[in-house]
């Protein structure tokens, strides 16, 4: 079996500017949309109580909610989880009230309402802890970005480092800016999956980067377009078969892994979709943008011969 | 060609021995258990013998009993037996014991013995609660200066010094004096006693004002003093509610983690980690006669009867003469004199006047040490009074052992919380969740790992075969990996494996494909190989690094789920490098390496363009 049987190398640079006019649209919308809907941040962000019952039938939603209304708690919202005997109540921060009277209050409210509900889970945040795990999100980001940015300069070439990263940067809003149109719920998980995203689609970056330099090399009276249009062409088979491979992964979680995992799988999901394109085509591009030359690899190659050596 | 040497297939050989032992205690099924531990008793073979003795005697079947550093382990066939023999051991040995419902993986002891166990399940896996409790530091800081007021106030009254008031303001003292004198000598008689405090001098309208303040260190003392205490009473508290394998740890300068796994009462266990218990002081009513017709029945008005810790009753008078948040501090130690065993105790300033008081009053009586937590009340310890005693510094010696001294110290220091704690966070997940997520985790795992495999083997054929090997030594050494780290997994975890092993079919895809490629352009068979793994080499490792770059951010970063997420998922790059490049190679070679002619690779398809040779060509 063979998918990919390209006869010749495809002029991807020929309609570079259409592939980033695209991407500048998309990553506008994005972020149009971030700044207009704005993310839906979860309770682990926000602060609040989430509570999961289970009922041994069908969720009645009319007589929870009356249930839970009798508490007055303010504004809260139930909607069924997964399955339609289970039920997810999510209750805002309330001063004054502390997490375990709260989901007690709300448990013996059910109970007296219909004595079949269980408990399943509770998830409190306090309003402290919620600003720290939101504070510390940011630092991730920004740690990943800055320890790529520092790797990629090192092993290639200060273009390509910044290039990678606002191409894979782009992913990342990009992912933000569906869970902000849809207004999926944004939760630690689902930063865990766009930082594994960023990654993820570094990868790709390095393996496109690796065989321009090694194309610099080998192809020595090519134009600079053509030797980018050879290795993206020459791993495009590989790059769609690895996160074609990656992709059945994060599907299966989003079938068979249940609700908890259901937004950590999607925010993959998108990611890996956008992190082809961004890295074959956006990445090099912005590479041959910035004037990249065969004597800056060459010169770096021979700068870097040495330090090639000492790794393994 | 493409030979490999024999210490090379010598490593991998131990490495997949290492794998599949650690690896296989997570195939033993889990059985319910009993634990049975004690923070006031002995857990020993006498035990561990009384703990069979009473099971035959009560006719509950078990699969044996040992005996570890956690406690006691007895294992059983069923929940139901589980349950009657908690009972069973409960009403044989008694309060000082605790009788705790668990589960327990049943693989043999010869892998236990190694270390092999099975992986570590976190609390959204097995269910239970996770609190994370934030000390209030001001409370502690308040509680100090409280104290600090009344040592003053009663040091500068013993040294004569005038002065026109003190109070507290917020964590400072403020003492106010008429002339500028008595204020110098008052600063110079506190320096010399209290170490721990400041001064600043402030002048308010017509009065000369001291104020006195803690320093930094004192103050960093006495909040990091708070947390540790508090965890002591967590763990005294979170002992009652008999959890099998409670976690309390101190998270950052002012918060405790608590978790509790198996825990299903969460309204009974948030109760108890939120109590307040106090110690009082009282006196023993030993008016002749009166303990002997408490025996009979009739506690006389105004007193209460009490079992001591050696069995013996007392009476004792309801009136309280002193609260434990008067005692500053109590240490494990011994007599001088006698060298005994012996509690020391450190009295604020208006207790140690009421403890002096007390003393004088009631020389040669006894006085006991009661603790209340929950209205239950329990004597600690009931010495004698041999003379009075001032100064706020007590000893309390006579028929202790080292052990009870450790013992009774630690209950004086933990009666009572040092400062109020509150909860921060709250995590709770029932066990038929945790079931459910666990199943759902494999779920995710296995049908990836099926259509990955299917898809591998039918492209590349019997290379494709070998990736799939990879891949599943990489599942193998990932899960064994995490068993002998005794890594907390969790959903997110089961995640990251399954993120993980789409990921490291890269580097297989990745030399594959170059070696198609080199055979694409005419490269002999043994030459495609050995070209087709090195050349992916220096990507497969640049790539890693920078989605290991990503696992350590989160490792750093992140906290209970996602934590778990990073651990995986950074295990998983290391073992995915090994197995993708080493190990697929080692079997690369075993296959290839012998043959001298080798005419053509079982990798599938390798489609030359007819134009090959008008293509962009190698140099």
């Amino acid at each position: 079996m063979e998918f990919f049987r390209i006869k010749r190398d495809i002029p991807f640079m020929r309609h570079a500017v259409t592939f980033n006019v695209i991407s500048a649209v998309t990553f506008l919308l994005a972020v149009i949309f971030l700044a207009v809907r704005g993310l839906n941040f979860g309770v682990d962000f926000r602060g609040g109580t989430v509570i999961e019952v289970q009922y041994a039938h069908a969720v009645d939603f009319n007589r929870l909610r009356t249930a839970i209304d009798k508490l007055q708690l303010g504004e809260f919202s139930a909607q069924a989880f997964g399955r339609s005997d289970t039920a997810l109540i999510r209750l805002p921060l309330k001063e004054g009230t502390s997490s375990a009277q709260l989901s007690e209050q709300v448990m013996a409210s059910l109970k007296a309402d219909d004595p079949s509900v269980t408990q399943q889970r509770v998830e409190f945040v306090g309003p402290q802890v919620g600003k720290e795990l939101y504070e510390n999100g940011a630092l991730a980001l920004l740690l990943v970005c800055i320890g790529i940015i520092a790797y990629l300069a090192m092993r290639f070439e200060w273009r390509f480092a910044v290039a990678a990263l606002i191409a894979n940067l782009h992913d990342v809003v990009i992912i933000l800016g569906f869970f902000a149109l849809f207004q999926w719920e944004f939760s630690l998980p689902v930063l865990a999956a766009v930082l594994a995203v960023l990654g993820y689609s570094v990868n790709e970056s390095v393996v496109i980067a690796d065989r321009i330099r090694e194309n610099f090399r080998k192809m020595r009276k090519a134009s600079v377009p053509t030797v980018i249009d050879n290795a993206i062409t020459s791993t495009l088979s590989r790059t769609i078969i690895t996160h074609g491979s990656t992709l059945m992964m994060v599907l299966s979680i989003y079938f068979f892994g249940g609700e908890t995992l259901h937004y950590f799988a999607l925010a993959l999901a998108i990611g890996i979709c956008f992190g082809i394109y961004s890295s074959a085509l956006v990445m090099a591009t912005l590479v041959m943008w910035m004037g990249v030359s065969r004597e800056d690899l060459v010169k770096q190659e021979r700068k870097a011969g040495s330090a090639d050596k000492v790794l393994p | 060609m493409n030979r490999y040497p024999v210490w090379k297939y010598v490593v991998i050989a131990v490495v997949l021995l290492l794998g599949v032992f650690y690896t296989l205690p997570n195939f033993f099924p889990d059985v319910p258990a009993v634990q049975v531990s004690s923070a006031k008793a002995k857990v020993d073979t006498a035990l561990l013998g009384n703990v069979e003795e009473a099971l035959k005697a009560g006719n509950v079947p078990f699969r044996g009993a040992s005996l570890d550093t956690t406690g006691i382990k007895v294992r059983f066939a069923d929940t139901d037996t589980q349950l009657r023999a908690r009972d069973v051991l409960q009403t044989k040995l008694g309060d000082n014991y605790i009788v705790a419902l668990n589960l327990l993986s049943s693989s043999p002891q010869w892998l236990a013995s190694i270390g092999a166990l099975p992986m570590y399940l976190g609390l959204d896996l097995r269910g239970g609660v996770h609190f994370l409790l934030q000390v209030d530091m001001k409370a502690a800081l308040d509680k100090a200066a409280d104290r600090y007021t009344a040592d003053l106030r009663s040091l500068l009254r013993k040294e004569k010094i005038q002065y026109g008031g003190i109070s507290r303001e917020g964590a400072n003292v403020v003492m106010r004096f008429r002339d500028d004198a008595e204020r110098n000598r008052a600063r110079l008689v506190i320096e010399q006693n209290f170490a721990d405090l400041a001064f600043r001098e402030a002048d308010g309208t017509g009065d000369l004002r001291l104020v006195a303040s803690l320093k930094p260190e004192a103050q960093k003392r006495i909040q990091d003093g708070a947390v540790a205490q508090n965890i002591q009473i967590l763990r005294n508290r979170v002992n009652e509610l008999g959890v099998a394998e409670p976690i309390i740890q101190q998270q950052g300068a002012e918060r405790v983690v608590v978790q509790l796994p198996g825990v299903q009462d969460t309204a009974r266990a948030k109760d108890i980690l939120g109590r307040t218990a106090t110690l009082e002081v009282r006196l023993v009513n030993d008016e002749p006669g009166a303990l002997e017709a408490a025996l009979n029945g009739s506690v006389p008005i105004g007193s209460d009867l009490f079992t001591e810790r050696d069995g013996q009753k007392l009476l004792v008078r309801r009136q309280v003469v002193l609260t434990g948040d008067r005692i500053n501090d109590a240490q494990p130690g011994f007599d001088q004199r006698s060298n005994e065993p012996a509690v020391h105790i450190n009295l604020d300033g208006a207790g140690a006047n009421i403890f002096k008081e007390i003393t004088r009053e009631n020389v040669g009586k006894r006085m006991a040490i009661v603790l209340v937590e929950k209205g239950k009340a329990e004597v600690i310890t009931a010495p004698v009074i041999r003379e009075e005693i001032g100064g706020g510094r007590v000893q309390i010696s006579g028929r202790m052992t080292t052990r009870e001294a450790n013992d009774v110290a630690l209950l004086m220091r933990a009666g009572a919380l040092a400062a109020p704690m509150e909860i921060v966070e709250e995590r709770t997940v029932g066990p038929s969740l945790g079931a459910e997520n666990i199943a759902k985790g494999f779920n995710s795992v296995m049908y990836g790992f099926v259509v990955l495999a299917i898809f591998m083997c039918a492209y590349y054929l019997l290379m494709g075969l070998i990736s799939t090997i990879a891949l599943a030594v990489n599942l193998m050494l990932l899960v064994a990996l995490l068993s002998m780290m005794q890594a907390t997994l969790t959903l997110p975890g089961i995640a990251a494996i399954a993120l993980t092993l789409g990921m490291a079919i890269d580097a297989n895809v990745l030399i594959n494909e170059r070696i198609r490629e080199e055979l694409r352009w005419g490269a002999t068979p043994h030459a495609a190989l050995q070209t087709g793994y090195e050349r992916a080499w220096g990507t497969i490792f640049d790539s890693n690094i920078t989605t290991l770059i990503a696992g350590l951010a989160l490792l750093i970063f992140g906290t209970g789920p996602v934590r778990g997420f990073a651990v995986v998922h950074c295990l998983g790059i290391l073992t995915s490098m090994f197995s993708a490049v080493f190990v697929s190679r080692g079997i690369v070679a075993m296959i290839y390496g012998g043959r001298k002619k080798l005419d053509s690779i079982s990798i599938g398809q390798v489609w030359r363009p007819a134009a090959a040779a008008a293509a962009p060509t190698k140099a």
